[in-house]
């Protein structure tokens, strides 16, 4: 169990915290039921595999502006360390951010609607666009977390997140709406020792279209972050969604994404995680309306002794509904990563169409990797299938590329980023697909596997997230998107695969 | 003037031996063939060559130009100047040939800015869409496309001495020309040593053959001119003793993932059927 036994979450912290007061009620309300709920632990099957008992929350303090705050680093004058200064603090101006953030910046444009927050803090948003109202949320949205179908429900952080958010941030778009310019919104968080409630609402009425980037990021800060962002699509709404984690070395997230879809409405949405110590993602997508239909995307990668647990549900509680969820990632080093997905089908979701696949590459013996897919279905009409796949490098591949002539490191790094690829370039925002996998490759130049002999063993210190390394040799663009990268069920290094299978209604 | 030596080799498969000393030499600019039943030991003495992992030399040298190719790991051997076309080229998502072979010519030190014009004037003489070029390596790809894709990288790696295990099979008369006339002339152009490993006498009627070598129960046990080919396309394979089976998968490597061998179909020449009482080569 995670202990609750630190003097800075309490109800008094609550109670301080700046807002109107529909705000600071449902903060109240959102804390009473925090306290009243047990807290997770590792013996329940949605927490198997986590570290969630290792959390001691009493190594936090959640920031209260005004009052004694964790010290926070200057980023324009050194965004990889923290030192002492108020928080939250004077959001940065673009151009302070970290460099691998300035770029994903620049490669989504000048013209994108961007808000970039410090350490939670208020915030000044560039470039309006017509059509959209980007700001702190004007009414209570917290009950919409609730389990409204019976079936599961998000996790007690994201109602944490509701008692200690300073400003939820909200994006609507209006009806009918489709907006020229993606929207970004930056987390930024520099202040060592510190909790963290970064929270994003999405709305897209009926008709809208948006593309919205969320990146999570950190300095090299002992944090813990408890990101929030739901997606609520109208019926007939399109909506692209990327979320990127670059959180420090340090830093352990316990994040949610929970999105939606109403009817005819469709939702693209994927996780880039690559920073954090522990970093959990949960993704949940409630397919709410007829014809709805969510793809679920995401490209993990772990170094050095990096924990990425994610976490997914596809809930079909409409008819005629679809999910096709593709998430893939990679262990070097001592890594670990979890993967455990259920698709849910409610009775009366009939038509549904319901398909799931991970795939994990273990690029190290000492590195792991669970794959754990669930189906529950409680109606016939359905289709659905999942699979899951943990190996090793693919002998075949790397003889094939090494009898070409191709040194075996740089053959295992081509393999590696090509297994990357194909989930990359499925990227809801294309304009970011290069970003992303110089991200990619920047995190594996830095295991040092993949690189010549004697530049680096792999014993080598692994680096922070993005891109920016000069060992890195130049991909050329342009790939078509391959098929499946590992045999379903090859021998796992140290690996738990679920194997094959499938299951529906007659 | 290059050549690669093959000397009393002795090679095993999970404790089976295949390779029961094989000797053989091809110099720059020379086609050898070899040839032999099913189980004879033709793939094995190709993948032995390149360095494939699995197999066990127990005796014996594979020497390129006097250096010993069995101390070497296979990208080494490659980089020293072998190639190995496959029998059933792998794919690999997400890579494209410029990627790889980019890769295989920055540990070469060649310059690999001019590769994308190279790839694409090789593609255009072998006869493959350049589209595969930059996309991924075989994925999708027909069986003929992936031959064609493998002679590409011949002409774009230009290696010492090229071994082609079965390069004409899963091709159509067409894509079997292309390739054997691209062979035939990076061997009389660019000087590369060619080892033909095929089942077919069909391969060896659009290459010009120089030596013929009969392979069975892992030994040559005929050398000959071009008239030795045409003789086994007469006769079969059933002077030649055993027709022994291969393993069955495992380090052969096939692993399902590539193509089935095709039958000779639409107009190619008559398979030579091996002699072996109607056993199908497959």
């Amino acid at each position: 169990m995670p202990t609750l036994g630190s003097p800075g979450f309490n109800a008094d912290v609550v109670a301080a915290l700046p807002g109107p007061a529909w705000l600071r009620q449902s903060r109240l309300a959102a804390w009473e039921r925090f306290v009243s709920s047990p807290l997770p632990s590792e013996s329940e099957e949605i927490w198997r595999y986590s570290r969630i008992d290792d959390l001691d929350l009493g190594r936090y303090s959640p920031l209260v502006p005004g009052a004694a705050a964790p010290g926070a680093a200057e980023p324009a004058a050194a965004p990889g360390a923290a030192a002492a200064a108020g928080a939250p603090g004077p959001p940065p101006a673009l151009g302070q951010l970290p460099p691998d953030v300035e770029d994903l910046l620049a490669v989504v444009g000048p013209g994108a609607t961007t808000l970039v927050t410090r350490n939670g803090g208020p915030a000044a948003v560039l470039n309006p666009q017509p059509g959209l109202q980007l700001g702190p949320a004007g009414e209570a949205s917290e009950e919409r977390l609730g389990n409204g179908h019976g079936g599961p429900g998000p996790d007690i952080w994201t109602v944490l997140n509701a008692a200690l958010v300073v400003v939820p941030w909200k994006a609507h778009v209006a009806a009918g709406c489709v907006l020229g310019a993606p929207v970004v919104i930056v987390h930024w968080l520099d202040g060592d020792g510190g909790a963290y409630f970064p929270h994003l609402e999405v709305e897209l009425a009926e008709g809208a279209s948006a593309q919205v980037l969320e990146v999570v990021v950190s300095a090299d800060i002992d944090a813990l972050v408890v990101p929030l962002t739901t997606l609520a699509l109208g019926p007939g709404a399109s909506g692209q969604f990327v979320q990127v984690q670059l959180l420090g070395p340090r830093a352990w997230q316990l994040g949610n994404v929970v999105s939606r879809v109403g009817r005819e409405a469709r939702l693209r949405c994927m996780t880039v995680a690559l920073g954090g110590d522990y970093a959990r993602a949960r993704t949940d997508s409630v397919l709410e309306g007829p014809g709805g239909e969510s793809e679920l995307l995401a490209g993990y990668f772990g170094t050095g002794t990096q924990m990425h647990d994610l976490r997914t549900v596809q809930h079909h509680a409409a008819p005629q509904t679809r999910s096709e969820l593709l998430f893939k990632g990679v262990v070097a080093n001592q890594a670990h990563s979890v993967y455990s997905g259920l698709i849910r089908v409610e009775k009366g979701a009939r038509g549904t169409n319901a398909f799931q696949t991970n795939r994990n590459l273990v690029l190290s013996e000492g590195a792991h990797a669970d794959s754990v897919p669930n189906l529950e279905i409680e109606d016939n009409d359905v289709r659905c299938s999942h699979a899951s796949a943990v190996g090793p490098i693919d002998e075949n591949q790397l003889f094939y590329l090494e009898s070409r002539g191709v040194p075996t490191p740089a053959a295992e790094r081509l393999i590696a980023l090509g297994f990357m690829d194909d989930v990359l370039e499925r990227s809801p925002l294309q304009e970011i697909v290069g970003w992303l996998q110089q991200a990619v490759a920047a995190k594996l130049a830095s295991t040092g596997l993949g690189t010549a002999p004697g530049s680096g063993g792999p014993g080598a210190a692994p680096g922070g997230p993005g891109p920016g390394s000069a060992a890195v040799g130049a991909r050329s663009a342009g790939l078509g998107s391959g098929s499946a990268g590992l045999g379903s069920g090859s021998a796992g290094v140290g690996a738990r695969s679920a194997g094959l299978g499938s299951g529906g209604g007659r | 003037m290059s050549e690669l030596i093959v000397e009393g080799l002795h090679a095993s498969v999970s404790g089976k031996q295949v390779l029961r000393g094989v000797d053989l030499a091809v110099a720059s600019g020379e086609i050898h063939a070899v040839m032999g039943p099913n189980g004879s030991g033709k793939s094995t003495l190709s993948h032995v060559i390149a360095g494939r992992p699995g197999y066990e030399v127990t005796a014996g040298r594979v020497l390129l130009d006097g250096t010993d190719l069995l101390a070497m790991a296979p990208w080494e051997r490659a980089q020293a100047g072998i190639f190995l076309a496959l029998q059933y080229p792998v794919e690999v998502p997400g890579v494209s040939l410029l990627d790889a072979l980019g890769e295989a010519y920055e540990a070469s030190g060649r310059d690999r800015s001019a590769l994308p014009r190279t790839l694409v004037e090789e593609a255009e003489k072998t006869g493959l869409d350049q589209r595969f070029l930059s996309r991924s390596l075989n994925v999708d790809l027909s069986g003929g496309e992936r031959k064609r894709n493998e002679v590409v990288q011949l002409g774009a790696l230009r290696p010492k001495i090229a071994v082609l295990d079965e390069v004409d099979s899963g091709l159509d008369v067409d894509a079997l020309r292309a390739v054997a006339r691209r062979v035939a002339e990076l061997c009389r152009q660019a000087g590369i040593g060619i080892l033909a490993i095929t089942h077919y006498y069909r391969l060896l009627a659009e290459l010009p053959v120089d030596r013929v070598h009969v392979l069975s129960g892992g030994r040559v046990v005929a050398t000959g001119g071009p008239e030795l080919a045409l003789e086994l396309e007469k006769t079969g394979y059933a002077a030649y003793g055993e027709d022994e089976r291969e393993p069955a998968g495992g380090a052969l490597g096939g692993g399902g993932r590539g193509l089935p061998p095709s039958r000779a179909a639409g107009g190619a020449p008559v398979p030579v059927q091996p002699g072996t009482r109607g056993r199908q080569p497959h």
